[in-house]
Order: C-alpha cells, then structure tokens, then sequence
C-alpha cells in the first residue's frame, strides 16, 4: 500500500514538471484523433516552441465542460464543427473576442458567413450534407443508392436508413434545420417524417451514422461529408453523394474567454487558416473542404471544390438567425415526433406503403381517399411556423433565467406531453386507415 | 462540567474519554467513511440534482417537475421498459450463471477452472464495445444472421429494441451472479447437506429445497446488482439507440447542447430512489433469516465425480454458455485483427496494424488504467469490509445508513457524478499546485472508487454474512482484542469475498466511461476505456480501438488472475503454518 502512494506522487511529480517544458495550448475539441493528430504534428513542427494539449469530448460534452470549468478556465480553444454550439458558448460570455489575420480567406462558403460577425469564432473548413451508402448492403438488398432526400422517403428503403437526432448532434441539426429552410416548415417536416418512417434507427451519436453504414449495420445514412470520405478512404464499400438542397457550414474554431494562453490561441487559429494548415485537410483521414481556394490545386480527383462547383450547397439560403431563434424548439419537436416514437412511426409509414403498392393504380378511389387521409396524419404538425419564430413560445426551450419575475407560460415537459398524445394517436389512426385501405 | 475536578487532574486520559463518549476506533472509521461518502457523493450529486426540484424559469423550490414527470406517456412508458428490461436481465443471467456455478461447485469437473477463469471475462468490456461487437455477432446484418438468412432465408431479431438490451446485458452482468452464488455455494456448511442426504433429499429437491436456499445471500446479492445496474445503465441502451428507458432519458435530456430540461434531474432523482427501494426490498427478503455456518475446515459441499454421459453433457452446456458469454470477445479479437468488416460474416482480411497502431499511442492509457483502478479497488475493499463490519457488527447509530449511501453510488449515472465532480472541486485547489483539483488525476481515481464501492460492498456484506458470529465470540472470550480478533478471525474467514469485491471492482473500474469522460482534462491522465472512445469514434480508428479493448482484457485478466493466486498462497502459507 505505502509503495503504491509513494509511486503515486512519483508519479504526480514526474507529471507535473514534465508538463512546464513547453507553454501549453489547451484544447477542448469533438475532432477525431485521426484528424487533430496530423494538424497537432504540423502545428508544432511549425511552431516548437507551443505544446498542444488535446481534449477529446463529444461537443455536447465540450459544450457542458467549458460551462462547468468556466470559474477557474483552464482551456485555451474550443474547436468543433456545429456553429450552434458556439452560439451557445458565446451567449453565456465564455468565447473572447480576439482578431485573427489571415489572407485569402473569402467571406462566405456557398451562402453561409465564414465567420462569426461579432468576431467570437472562426470557419477553418466546410462541410456538406448528404447521403452515405454502404455498397455491399445496396447490393444484397438489390437497391440503388439515394442521391436526393426525396428518394429516401420511397417505399423501397424502407428500414434501410439511418440518422442520428439534432438535439445529439449539432451537424445533424443544421442537416434538419436546412431541409426545414429550404422546402418551407411543413412540407420540410412533412418530408422528414416520411423518411424517417424508412429509418432503422436513430443513432445516438452522430459518428453512430458511418459506423452504422460501414458495418452494413443498416444501408444508408445521412451524414456530413467528411464522414463518407474518410471512411471510404479506410476502405470501407461506402460512397457519399451530396443532394441538391444541402447547406455548407463552417467547422469552426474560437478562444475560450479568460483563457490562460490567450496568445497561443491566436496563434493557432491563424495557423489553422495559414496555407500549410489548410493543406492538412486534404490528409485522407480527414478530408474536410479547406476554405481557402487555392489549396484545391493539391486536392486529389474527384475531391468536391464547392468554390468552383456552384451546385454545392448553393440552393438554400441558410438562414443563422432564424435557425438559432428556434434551436432547441426543433430539437424537441424531432425528437417527440421521431426519436422517441420511431416505432409507431415506422409501422405506420410502413402500413401505408404497403396500401399504396396494392392501389397503385389508383382506381379504388375509396382506398385512395383513405391512404391520402394516412398521408395527412403524419405530415400533420403540432404548431405552424409562425408558432416557431415566437421567441416567448420557443423561450419554454431555452429556459434561459433572466430575472426570477420572469414568468414562462408553459413548461417544456407540458408542451412535449401534448405533442406526444397528438403524434401517437395520428400515428396509430393513419396505420388503421391504411389497414383497412389494404383491405379493399 | 465535570462533576469530580480531581480525579480528571490526576487522571488525563479518562479526560478523553469522557470528552469523547464510546468512540471507539470503529466509531471513528464511521464517522470518517460518512465524512468520505458526503463528501465525494452526496455533496457533488446534490449539486447536479438540486435542479430537480427548482422551477425551471424562476429556480423557486417546486415538486412540479415529479408531477409532470408521472403526466408524460413517454416517462411513464419508459419507466416500464426500465424495469421489464431489469427483470428480464435477471432472468436471463440467473439462466446464464446457475448451470455454471452448480456444475463447477457440485462436481469434480475439470472445466471449472476455465469456467472460474472465462466466466469472469464479460465483465471486463467497455460497454460500448461490447455493444459494438454484438452488433458484428447478432445484429440485424451480423455474422449468425447473415449465414441463416443466405441458408434459411429467415432472420432472428435477437438486437431489436429491447431484446438487445436484455441480451447485451445479461450477457455483460451475469458474472455478478456468478461470483457471488458461487462464493455462497462453496461456503455452504457440508453438514446441512449432509442432514438432508441423511433423510432422504437429493438430487433437484435437495439442491431446491436445501441447497439453493442457503446460497441465498450470495444469489440475491447477485440478482440486486443485476437488476439495479441494467436499471440504471446507460450505455448499453444508447449504443443500441433504444431511447424509451429512463437513463437514456435522463442522459439526453442532461446532455444536449444548450438544453437545460429539468426533466433529466427529475428522472436522475427517480432512478436513485428506486435503486434505493429494490435493494431494501431485497434487504427485507432477507431478514430474519439466519444464513451463517460455523463449519468452515471442510470447504464447502460435498463434490461428486460425473458419469461419462453427465460429462459431455456438462462440457456441451459449459462450452455453449461460455460460446455465448465470450461472444463479444470473439467479436472484438476478430475487428482488431480485421482489415476491413462490412456487411459479411467475417473480416475481409486479417493484419497485425490495427495493434502497431494502438501501440504507438496508447502506453499511458495502459498505466494509467492500472493506477487508478487498483487505487480505486485497494481504496473500495477496504472501505466496503468497515462498512460490512459497522453494518453487521455493531449498533452504531445510522450505520444502515452509510450502506444506503454506499449503495445508491450504483444509482447515480456516471456523467451526473462527473458533472457534479466538477461543480464541486473546480474552485478547490491540489495542495502545494495552483492546478484546480476537478483537473488532478486523483479525483478520477476518486470517481472511480466512489462508482464501484457498491460492487465490493455486496461482495463484503455477503462473506461476513457467512461468517457466525460465535466464531468471533469464541475468539474474544479466549482475550483477543476485538481489534485482533478483526484481522484473525473476521477478514481472513472473508478472504475470499473480498477478493471477489476486489477484483470486481478492478475489473469494472479499468473499462468505465461515463464519468471519467467528463473528469479526463488531459490525454496524458486519460484511462483506457477513453482511449477506446477516441479510436472508435473514427472509420479508421475501430480496429485499432478492438486492440486496445483486447489489451484492456488481458490487462485485468492478468490482474484477476495473480489475485487469485496471491489469496491461494496466503491459504496455503496460513494452513502449512496451522498445522505446525
């Protein structure tokens, strides 16, 4: 027993001095080791005399450890790719406002602003949305890869799909998010939900996507880009094809504020936008969309460049401030409608594909009426998007306490409730009407 | 004020005494286990579930977030798949772990040290990649599905929803009844069995009727670990994406960007005391109920020697079991020796990279993991024989209470004690450093300890429950101190559940994830089962991250093991030396 203490503080005291060689950048990132690890290398090849300090959390986790470590900071930089999440850090005042110089870096990236307006956080790479497949599992299941959303939601990939939640990841949100802008709120939920009624499950994490695709767990997923590179550049049967209506986003980077290595910091970040730490990002297990033009001449072929390929992401029009208004408001609804009823929504969808195979030719008007009335339940929507955009409703969300007067109508877990029994009993009376319209 | 001036003049000590009235030295380890468990449970917890009951948007003291709680279908309809999952898990684990421990307790059958060896082993996973490589074996599209459906054109759900959970589960637990209906089978007196055999019993109703019954203790002790650890277990149900059972909720709902949902509190709350109330449950089972033997020269029950025929057909269940337990093993060894493993029955092609690779970067997450679980399980087993011995022993006031306390450790998910651990020791500095002691690698080991007390608290409370009291009394009517009698008599007739609790509690310590994720601030304090989650988390990283889950394997084997044989010598040692 006393050997082991006396080996402890050993080893506490080995710890603690080999820590002081090198002035230290703490960072807080969501980043896969496969991708920190050669821009860490690259970084203090280039800069000796820094040593970088590499946190690994999931962002949510990142998000909550900043919040929680806030009184005495110890991280330098938080780097992830969800913008949402740096929105929410920079609205409890925990990033610093620094200035970055960088050249050759343009303003935008497809329709969305590269960096944060107020100066709080900085775009370093792009990423897309789109469809991954596993080519092995197509091919079992004699299927065609899917290259639009619209294709997912077909009767034919039925059970094959996987997706992870927005209120899990932020990625997935912005996916959710950008379907709502661009095909308006109820024909985008609409959408969702008749895809999502093909769902195998939803993922917990958003890494669960690809993996879930990779192993042929299920068929194919919606995932960000850099998923369906790197995972095809380790050799899995997997290919991604980004669709139509997709939004490029900015993974981004920012300076925890009072952060013990401001200076550091900064380097960093500037590093990230140098030429040298855009090339990085072309490594095969990375993969991400470098954000300064001119490192496409090294991209190997086939490599999207969406500063050329206007078709990329440029259908929507991201809208940041709308999207952040009603963050959380979509989170829950996502997850009341499809999370946590995703069996009831998957047997109803299923019910009714299986009546429209056997009225195809739709001349049973009578059974016809009854699957369009399926139909209606489940693109149905709790609130319209007025309702969405009223800050005092989305406000039960956020729960953000101002002053103790501040009176919330409602209670989230009130809201949830209601929405739970409105989506349950449509789910349950459009598999009925779809049942007795396979019976005719 | 004391009455007799003079005499405490002449006499300084009785002053103590009479200041400090009976505080005994196991006085004093009580107060000093209460003053740890507040301060490294209660306190950081309280912090976290504080917000249960506040009123979300005003923070006033409020009930109405349980209220709500007991409105909503989906708390109500997961609260149910909880505990169906719960009960389920025993079932299947009590099936998985009884044929086991009778055959290798009954019998002379050379497979028992394999059992006693192998039978241990799915414990030690991460719970994640035990999830991972069951998906590979079960899943919809894994090795046994794909071979029936390319044969038998059907396929077998064996990981849909629940199912997988309770699979995953009783699989990965089972050994907790396994270790400990074992212990209870080999300290059961010979002489009862004896007596029966005497009147007529055997076969299944002396084993129903005599024998089942006095391993009791070690059964249920068992059975309350399953039940309340599948109860409150995360990771298992968030890695095979079932959401509708409780910890998920409450994970989701506590960990989601910028949500502040009370409704995660509320069901923390909800899972510790229901926790709570199964195991007083399983303590008023057991109450009144006298299980202890005084015989202990003889070493447990009679063994019989098998038939040829009782001999295959026991090595055909051993083998079958042990297939079936080991199977995320299986799994995983296949992946960190795969190249590639996509939508077929086996890896593509084999190499030894994936280990190079793990080699290169993961030796500190190998000591580190051996550092903080033997302190953690060192630190475990000796408060779980004090709490045991306050417990059982003495009439100390509220001592059930410091087992409650011990015991709702189980309950409390790992990423509240994590979130609580850093509200509590971020703004308290390690002694003669300015680091912040959240950030100090000692608090994870901390974490750790207070996580799996509960483990080696069961297994303590179990032994020293087989241990009668008349053998201490005996002792202390011969002059020992109670102190000597203590180490004499009382720990060394222990040895053997305490060893189990030891290395329980080593075992689990070395793969757990969920509080530790939140505690590690730096890749160099950073434990194994961390650096799983990092390889794991990239399409390249999975084999590499199977290595290391091998190596995590083979790392608390070994130390399973040399306990093992550590206690076998010191039994020796101790009989060569009584019989001199």
């Amino acid at each position: 027993m006393k050997h082991t203490i006396y080996a402890s503080i050993a080893t506490l005291a080995l710890t603690a001095s080999g820590a002081m060689a090198d002035e230290k950048i703490t960072v807080i990132t969501s980043f896969p080791d496969s991708m920190t690890g050669p821009i860490e290398a690259a970084f203090e090849t280039a800069h000796p005399e820094f040593d970088l300090e590499i946190l690994n959390k999931k962002t949510s986790a990142g998000v909550k450890y900043i919040q929680e470590i806030a009184g005495a900071n110890t991280a330098d930089i938080f780097w992830a790719s969800a913008p949402d999440a740096f929105e929410v850090l920079k609205n409890d005042n925990l990033l610093a406002d620094v200035s970055v110089t960088s050249e050759g870096i343009p303003e935008l990236i497809g329709s969305y602003p590269l960096n944060d307006p107020d100066g709080f956080y900085y775009g370093f790479a792009g990423a897309g949305y789109g469809i991954m497949w596993n080519e092995r599992y197509l091919a079992a299941n004699n299927l065609q890869p899917a290259k639009e959303w619209a294709e997912l939601a077909q009767p034919e990939y039925h059970g094959h799909v996987g997706m992870s939640a927005p209120s899990r990841s932020g990625t997935t949100h912005l996916t959710v998010e950008t379907l709502l802008q661009g095909e308006g709120w109820d024909n985008g939920w609409a959408k969702w939900k008749r895809i999502a009624g093909n769902f195998s499950t939803v993922t917990e994490r958003s890494f669960g996507v690809p993996d879930g695709v990779n192993t042929g767990n299920f068929g194919l997923g919606i995932v960000i880009d850099f998923f369906g590179f790197s995972s095809k550049a380790s050799g899995f049967p997997v290919d991604f094809a980004y669709p139509t209506i997709t939004a490029l986003v900015p993974a981004n980077v920012a300076v925890v504020a009072e952060a013990p290595n401001s200076e550091g910091a900064v380097m960093f970040i500037e590093y990230l936008l140098t030429p040298e730490g855009q090339a990085v990002l072309l490594n095969p297990a990375i993969m991400r969309l470098p954000i300064n033009p001119a490192t496409y001449v090294n991209a190997p072929e086939g490599f999207p460049n969406p500063f050329k390929d206007s078709t990329i992401g440029a259908a929507v029009e991201f809208d940041v401030a709308k999207s952040g208004s009603r963050y959380n408001l979509v989170n829950s609804m996502f997850d009341v409608m499809i999370t946590y009823r995703l069996d009831d929504l998957r047997d109803a969808v299923g019910a009714i594909q299986a009546a429209e195979a056997l009225h195809a030719d739709g001349s049973n008007t009578k059974a016809t009426a009854l699957i369009a009335e399926a139909w209606a339940l489940i693109d149905a929507n709790p609130i319209d998007e007025a309702k969405s955009l009223d800050a005092d409703f989305a406000g039960i969300f956020t729960k953000k306490r101002k002053k103790v007067t501040d009176k919330v109508g409602e209670r989230q877990a009130e809201v949830e409730q209601r929405w739970d029994a409105m989506v349950v009993a449509n789910y349950a009376s459009a598999k009925e009407l779809a049942n007795q319209a396979a019976g005719m | 004020m004391p009455q007799n001036p003079y005499i405490l003049k002449g006499h300084a000590d009785r002053l103590a005494k009479w200041l400090v009235p009976n505080l005994s030295a196991i006085h004093l380890v009580a107060v000093f286990i209460a003053l740890l468990l507040i301060g490294l449970l209660l306190v950081p917890v309280a912090q976290v579930m504080i917000v249960a009951f506040q009123d979300a948007s005003t923070g006033a003291a409020t009930l109405q977030n349980f209220i709500d709680f007991f409105q909503t279908s989906l708390f109500r309809e997961s609260f149910w798949n909880s505990f169906y999952v719960s009960a389920m898990s025993v079932v299947v684990a009590t099936a998985i772990a009884l044929p086991l421990a009778y055959i290798t307790t009954r019998f002379h059958f050379s497979g028992s040290i394999l059992i006693q060896s192998l039978g241990f082993i799915p414990l030690i996973m991460p719970p994640f990649v035990g999830a991972v490589a069951m998906q590979l074996i079960f899943g919809r599209n894994g090795t046994i599905n794909l071979i029936i459906r390319e044969k038998f054109g059907f396929d077998i759900p064996f990981m849909n929803g629940l199912n997988g959970v309770i699979l995953v589960q009783s699989i990965h637990y089972f050994p907790f009844i396994l270790i400990n209906l074992s212990a209870s089978l080999r300290n059961i007196d010979r002489s009862m069995e004896e007596a029966a055999q005497n009147l007529g019993s055997h076969g299944l109703r002396l084993f129903r009727r005599i024998v089942f019954p006095l391993a009791m203790p070690g059964y249920i002790a068992g059975a309350a670990l399953v039940f309340i650890k599948v109860f409150d277990d995360l990771g298992t149900p968030l890695l095979l994406n079932v959401n509708n059972m409780l910890a998920p909720q409450a994970f989701l709902r506590i960990s989601s960007i910028g949500i502040s949902d009370p409704m995660g509190y509320v069901i923390s709350v909800i899972l510790v005391i229901f926790s709570i109330l199964s195991l007083w449950a399983s303590f008023l089972f057991m109450r009144g109920k006298d299980y202890t033997t005084v015989q202990k020269g003889g070493g447990g029950m009679a063994k019989r020697i098998l038939k040829t025929r009782e001999k295959f057909l026991s090595y055909g269940v051993v083998i079958f079991i042990l297939l079936l337990v080991l199977s995320p093993h299986i799994g995983l060894l296949l992946l960190s020796f795969g190249t590639i493993w996509s939508y077929a029955p086996l890896p593509d092609g084999y190499t030894l990279q994936n280990y190079v690779t793990m080699w290169e970067s993961s030796k500190t997450f190998i000591t580190n993991t051996i550092l903080y679980a033997s302190i953690a399980a060192t630190l475990d087993v000796i408060v779980g024989t004090a709490i045991a011995y306050i417990v059982l022993r003495t009439g100390i006031f509220g001592r059930k209470g410091l087992d409650y306390l011990a015991t709702a450790a189980l309950a409390i998910p790992g990423v509240v004690l994590g979130i609580g651990y850093l509200r509590t020791f971020h703004n308290l500095d390690v002694p003669f450093t300015n680091e912040p002691m959240a950030s100090w690698w000692v608090i994870i080991a901390l974490a750790l300890m207070i996580r799996r007390l509960p483990y080696a608290l069961r297994a303590c409370t179990a032994a020293l429950q087989q241990v009668s009291i008349s053998l201490e009394e005996a002792a202390e009517s011969l002059g020992a101190t109670k102190r000597r009698t203590i180490q004499k008599i009382v720990i060394p007739l222990m040895a053997g559940g305490i060893l189990a609790g030891f290395v329980t509690s080593f075992a689990t310590a070395a793969v757990e994830l969920s509080a530790t994720i939140m505690l590690v601030s730096s890749n160099n304090d950073a434990p194994l089962a961390y650096g799983i989650y990092l390889f794991m988390q990239t399409p390249s990283g999975r084999g590499a991250g199977a290595a290391l889950g091998i190596v995590a394997v083979i790392v608390v084997a070994i130390g399973t093991i040399a306990s093992q044989v550590i206690i076998e010598r010191n039994k020796k040692i101790k009989s060569t030396g009584d019989s001199h």
